[in-house]
């Protein structure tokens, strides 16, 4: 078992290494002199010169992203363009909101699709079935910021429940948790709904039956760990539509978190501060990534066993 | 007369009919499945009303008149007949707009998908024919590609390049191939070692006759099934990127820029959020409908 984690983790580091460096090269792709910007169309060839080799710019990039990325491990991530403060430190200030948003939506989408998969699953061609299987056509369907903006109209503006921007309390999470939420809550209740129909048809849940096991204790200890497989992998596949769902949900609710920082940065052509927001996330999209093949790995004693 | 003309070639004649009426066969039979799932039609029908109308909207309304033209005094129209969903803050029909919206992210849509699928496609019958270290070298490429969540690599690309329709679509184009690299890889290994393409090997024929003639059409239900979706993906990062102001830009009529546009005046107007929300939704579940429809209808494994 530490056998398969070590591996895993040793693996993650030559993914997180090409990541960023593809991020940085497209970063710098980017038209236009980063330096021109923070001095001004009319700065003096000297002082444009002199910044261009205090900010490194004049090595090749390979020189660039390793020293990127030498910094980065330190926690270094360079300074704004824009406001002179580290980017480190302004993507740590706004860290809390984004995880904080994360957490309530994977929360309220693993906790409402697992039941709602397996009940689907267990009424199938029910009235039941067909309600859950539609609103979760529905939840797959709908465009994030689009939800958001109807929660907004309705709980905010008419009822008055929930405040319209910010993230001044609790109450501020609850409807962006939950326009962001419902798509991976009905992208998992889908699969588990089907991972649990092919499951109960298989022959060890007919001799289960046919000794007399309750059917509720077959579906909890015999049917669910098998079908919750299936539904790993998605939840884990989701964290990555959640994580790009954050930055318009940000958006949309006007939380100060990382999404909408980079969006900000983006418009005030701030590329340190968007290079370091993107690397942010795609580098938390390894570790989750990681993570949920950690868990896999207990749930499915196949891999185990080729470790021990 | 052709018959008597051609008298020796008669035998191949037969077996090309004896083909075709095989292959129409095996479409029809998929037809067949697809007809008997009601919402799947259902998607379909929707789906064609939309590009219908998407092909319609010029001969419906002037572009420069109706869709792009500011009229102030018309600002900010509740729904009524002349308008039945209303004006926006620039006094334009939004139903119009909301037509001509259909064609931008249709377009787009379409393009970027037969992009990634044309790239992503080739990347991956190389890799899945040859393996090796071909294989290696391109399928840890991939990796890299998907270790970024799409939208955000979506955005990471439009705000490198900067803000513009062409930007946009190199930007979804990119983020496809990956996908389609990695299922038209999987495809191909399964087929490349059964008995029919080693039959094929045996009479001479080279590899890309095998590929095009083999390979493909037994990797095409998977391809098929993801292209719909992938539709789907992508006219949602579309709405999403435009309504965050990275994709496509005004005046041009677009159902994401359109609600970024609306949210000022939700307070007082909130029809002009409903609409082009409901747009993008109908639009998506109808290709959502169909995708789970053609999946069922091309693997009869599931039913």
């Amino acid at each position: 078992m530490w056998k398969y984690i070590g591996k895993r983790i040793v693996y993650l580091i030559p993914v997180v290494i090409g990541v960023t460096f593809m991020v940085f090269l497209i970063m710098n792709m980017a038209p236009g002199d980063p330096v021109k910007s923070i001095l001004g169309e009319q700065a003096s060839p000297e002082a444009i010169e002199e910044l261009r080799e205090e900010l490194g710019l004049n090595d090749n990039i390979l020189i660039q992203y390793k020293n990127y990325f030498l910094g980065l491990i330190k926690g270094d991530m360079g300074i704004s363009y824009k406001s002179k403060v580290g980017v480190a430190e302004e993507i740590g200030a706004r860290l809390p909101t984004t995880a904080k948003l994360s957490v309530i939506a994977i929360a309220i989408a693993i906790s409402l699709s697992i039941p709602l998969g397996i009940i689907a699953a267990v009424k199938q061609n029910t009235w039941i079935d067909s309600l859950t299987m539609f609103v979760a056509l529905l939840g797959v369907s709908v465009p994030v910021f689009w939800l958001g903006l109807m929660l907004l109209l309705f709980f905010s503006l008419k009822l008055g429940w929930f405040p319209v921007s910010g993230a001044a309390n609790w109450k501020s999470f609850i409807l962006p948790g939950i326009a962001l939420g419902f798509l991976s809550m009905a992208s998992i209740a889908r699969v588990t709904r089907s991972s649990m129909l092919e499951v109960i048809r298989q022959d060890y849940i007919r001799t289960a039956r046919s000794k007399g096991v309750p059917y509720n204790t077959i579906i909890r200890k015999h049917a669910l760990k098998n079908a919750l497989i299936p539904t790993i992998t998605v939840a884990g596949l989701q964290i990555g539509t959640l994580l790009g769902g954050s930055v318009l949900t940000e958006t949309v609710f006007g939380l100060p978190g990382i999404g909408r920082l980079m969006i900000q940065s983006i418009q005030g052509r701030d590329l340190p501060m968007v290079l370091g927001c993107i690397i942010v996330f795609t580098v938390a999209f390894s570790i989750v990534n990681l993570i949920v093949d950690i868990i896999y790995a207990f749930v499915d004693p196949r891999i185990k066993s080729q470790y021990t | 007369m052709d018959g008597i003309i051609h008298n020796n070639k008669k035998p191949t004649d037969a077996l090309k009919i004896k083909q075709k009426y095989k292959k129409q066969s095996q479409l029809k039979e998929i037809w067949f499945r697809l007809k008997k799932n009601k919402t799947s039609v259902l998607g379909l029908i929707i789906i064609l009303i939309i590009i219908s109308l998407a092909i319609a909207s010029g001969f419906i309304y002037d572009y420069d008149e109706d869709v792009i033209n500011q009229n102030i005094s018309e600002r900010l129209q509740s729904p009524s007949l002349d308008h039945p969903f209303g004006t926006d803050e620039l006094g334009r029909d939004i139903l119009a707009r909301i037509i001509y919206g259909s064609r931008t992210s249709l377009s787009i849509g379409f393009t970027t998908v037969v992009i990634s699928l044309i790239s992503g496609g080739i990347l991956g019958a190389i890799s899945g024919f040859y393996g090796g270290r071909i294989d290696n070298v391109i399928m840890r490429i991939m990796d890299i590609f998907l270790a970024i969540p799409g939208t955000l690599f979506a955005i990471t690309i439009v705000a490198a390049l900067g803000t513009s329709t062409i930007n946009l679509m190199i930007a979804l184009s990119i983020s496809g191939v990956p996908r389609f690299a990695r299922i038209v890889r999987s495809s191909v290994m399964t087929v490349k070692d059964v008995e029919f393409v080693e039959a094929a090997r045996a009479i001479g024929a080279n590899n890309l006759r095998i590929i095009i003639q083999h390979v493909i059409p037994n990797s095409l239900a998977p391809v098929i099934v993801q292209t719909t979706l992938q539709v789907a993906t992508i006219i949602l990062t579309i709405a999403g990127l435009s309504f965050l102001g990275l994709g496509v830009s005004a005046p041009q009529p677009e159902w994401g820029a359109m609600l970024s546009s609306a949210r000022a005046y939700m307070r007082e107007y909130s029809y002009m959020t409903l609409f082009p929300g409901l747009a993008i939704m109908i639009t998506i579940l109808a290709l959502n409908l169909l995708g789970d429809g053609l999946r069922d209808a091309l693997d009869p494994r599931l039913k």
